[in-house]
């Protein structure tokens, strides 16, 4: 059992999460102005790293959001970050 | 053909070794059971023995609402032109002595989906096999060598640099199944991809007690037993993006829980080996095939956690597709511009275990 840690309830099993997609993968403003190529690339697109990634995930006993840095090949977990600002 | 390992040695050797074409939709269907169709002329073809066994594959109900998508899964395929049988509880009991089937079984078995032409075949031998075939039509494939960089002139790919030298041609084909993102960063561009670990394991070899594919997609676990006599297990997706070939414990946990819910005898089996792949998961379950936004690449990938089942389809479609730089009627529906139109095949049901 991995341990991944919540900003807000601190250290937890790794069955508590769920992974939320890339970080900075903002949603497309401006409705009709979003072209149909721009937001399949929102929705489906992914960076899939292999090591080095930045994600955001689910803590899903507390509901929050927060972001994640964590290695893909050696599943190195630092611990999540609040989302904030332009994050 | 340009293989980074040796022939065989990715995910061609990890999977469960399970065929079948048991999916929803007409699109599925169509791919899954071309492929289907290719493996029972293969060993002929390929003058190899696949060792292909079409054992049926029961899928389970346990509910009474399981049981009614049973029936709709069904008569889809009726519908689309393949094999399906709704199976009751004594059907089960026909081909499954050995399931549990007492009072107070956590898994009750209300019936299921039998797809008497599913079956296993040896993996390796598929790979052995195609190569041999490939080889004696002047296909020289060269091992250890890894693609590292793409030549792209005028906007078009026109060679790859590998760690053994540059090969210049005016098409080429990707099929890296759990490293596809890598290799697109590469050639500039992303795919809607999410890569995961996917595990398996087997147990001791044990005589013959189990003779189809029995999979259960309320406990997360899918059987059968080997020509050697081991319980080849697999289930769900790890849901933590991986590139290590390891899997995590929960996941496992799931598997073999619900495998001796099913099956008490098993309790007394020991595990030999467990380990896990790289699948590539695609949003909708399903493929991609097509030519990718770099022209002169074309894409054979995403295949996520079924791969195996459909490399003759997956090698012809690509075959067509880069010989005639057209798609074959049965890969179009699978091309990449399918996310920007909107029109998904959302296989998440008939990939078998949720995903």
């Amino acid at each position: 059992m991995q341990i991944f840690s919540c900003p807000f309830c601190g250290p937890r099993p790794e069955c508590e999460f769920h992974f939320g997609g890339d970080l900075g993968n903002h949603r497309p403003e401006g409705f009709a102005a979003v072209s149909a190529t721009e937001w399949s690339n929102y929705l489906y697109f992914r960076n899939n790293p292999k090591g080095a990634a930045d994600e955001v995930w689910m803590h899903l006993t507390c509901g929050e959001m927060f972001a994640m840095a964590r290695d893909t090949v050696t599943m190195a977990a630092e611990p999540g970050r609040r989302l904030g600002g332009g994050a | 053909m340009i293989e980074k390992g040796w022939l065989g040695g990715g995910n061609t050797g990890r999977n469960t070794t399970v065929v079948r074409s048991n999916y929803f939709f007409p699109e599925s269907v169509r791919l899954y059971d071309m492929a289907l169709r290719l493996y029972e002329g293969l060993s002929a073809e390929l003058n190899y023995n696949i060792m292909l066994s079409q054992r049926g594959m029961i899928s389970l109900a346990h509910t009474p609402a399981e049981m009614e998508m049973s029936a709709r899964v069904v008569n889809a395929m009726q519908i689309n032109g393949t094999d399906a049988e709704l199976f009751s509880t004594e059907d089960v009991r026909r081909v499954l002595p050995i399931y549990n089937f007492g009072p107070k079984a956590r898994y009750p078995a209300l019936g299921g989906v039998w797809q008497g032409r599913s079956g296993t075949a040896r993996h390796d031998a598929v790979a052995w096999g195609y190569a041999r075939a490939a080889s004696a039509l002047g296909v020289d494939i060269i091992q250890q060598c890894e693609v590292q960089d793409f030549v792209v002139e005028g906007g078009r790919c026109r060679g790859v640099i590998t760690s053994r030298g540059t090969i210049r041609a005016d098409r080429f084909g990707m099929a890296v199944a759990g490293h596809s993102s890598q290799l697109a960063e590469k050639a500039g561009f992303r795919l809607p991809i999410t890569s995961y670990a996917l595990q398996a394991c087997v147990s001791e070899p044990v005589k013959p007690v189990l003779d189809t594919i029995v999979l259960s997609p309320g406990a997360g676990t899918y059987a059968s037993q080997s020509d050697k006599g081991e319980m080849v297990v697999g289930g769900g997706l790890d849901r933590i993006p991986s590139y290590g070939q390891r899997g995590n414990l929960p996941v496992l946990e799931t598997v073999v829980s619900g495998l001796v819910e099913m099956f008490p005898s098993f309790r007394q089996l020991k595990l030999m080996r467990q380990w896990a792949g790289i699948v590539d998961v695609v949003p909708d379950s399903s493929p991609i095939i097509g030519e990718s936004p770099l022209p002169g690449l074309y894409l054979n990938c995403g295949w996520g956690t079924g791969g195996f089942k459909s490399i003759p389809a997956g090698g012809v479609l690509l075959a067509h597709l880069m010989a005639t730089g057209q798609h074959h009627d049965i890969s179009r529906p699978f091309d990449l511009d399918r996310f920007a139109r909107g029109r998904l095949i959302d296989e998440a049901a008939g990939s078998g275990i949720a995903h």
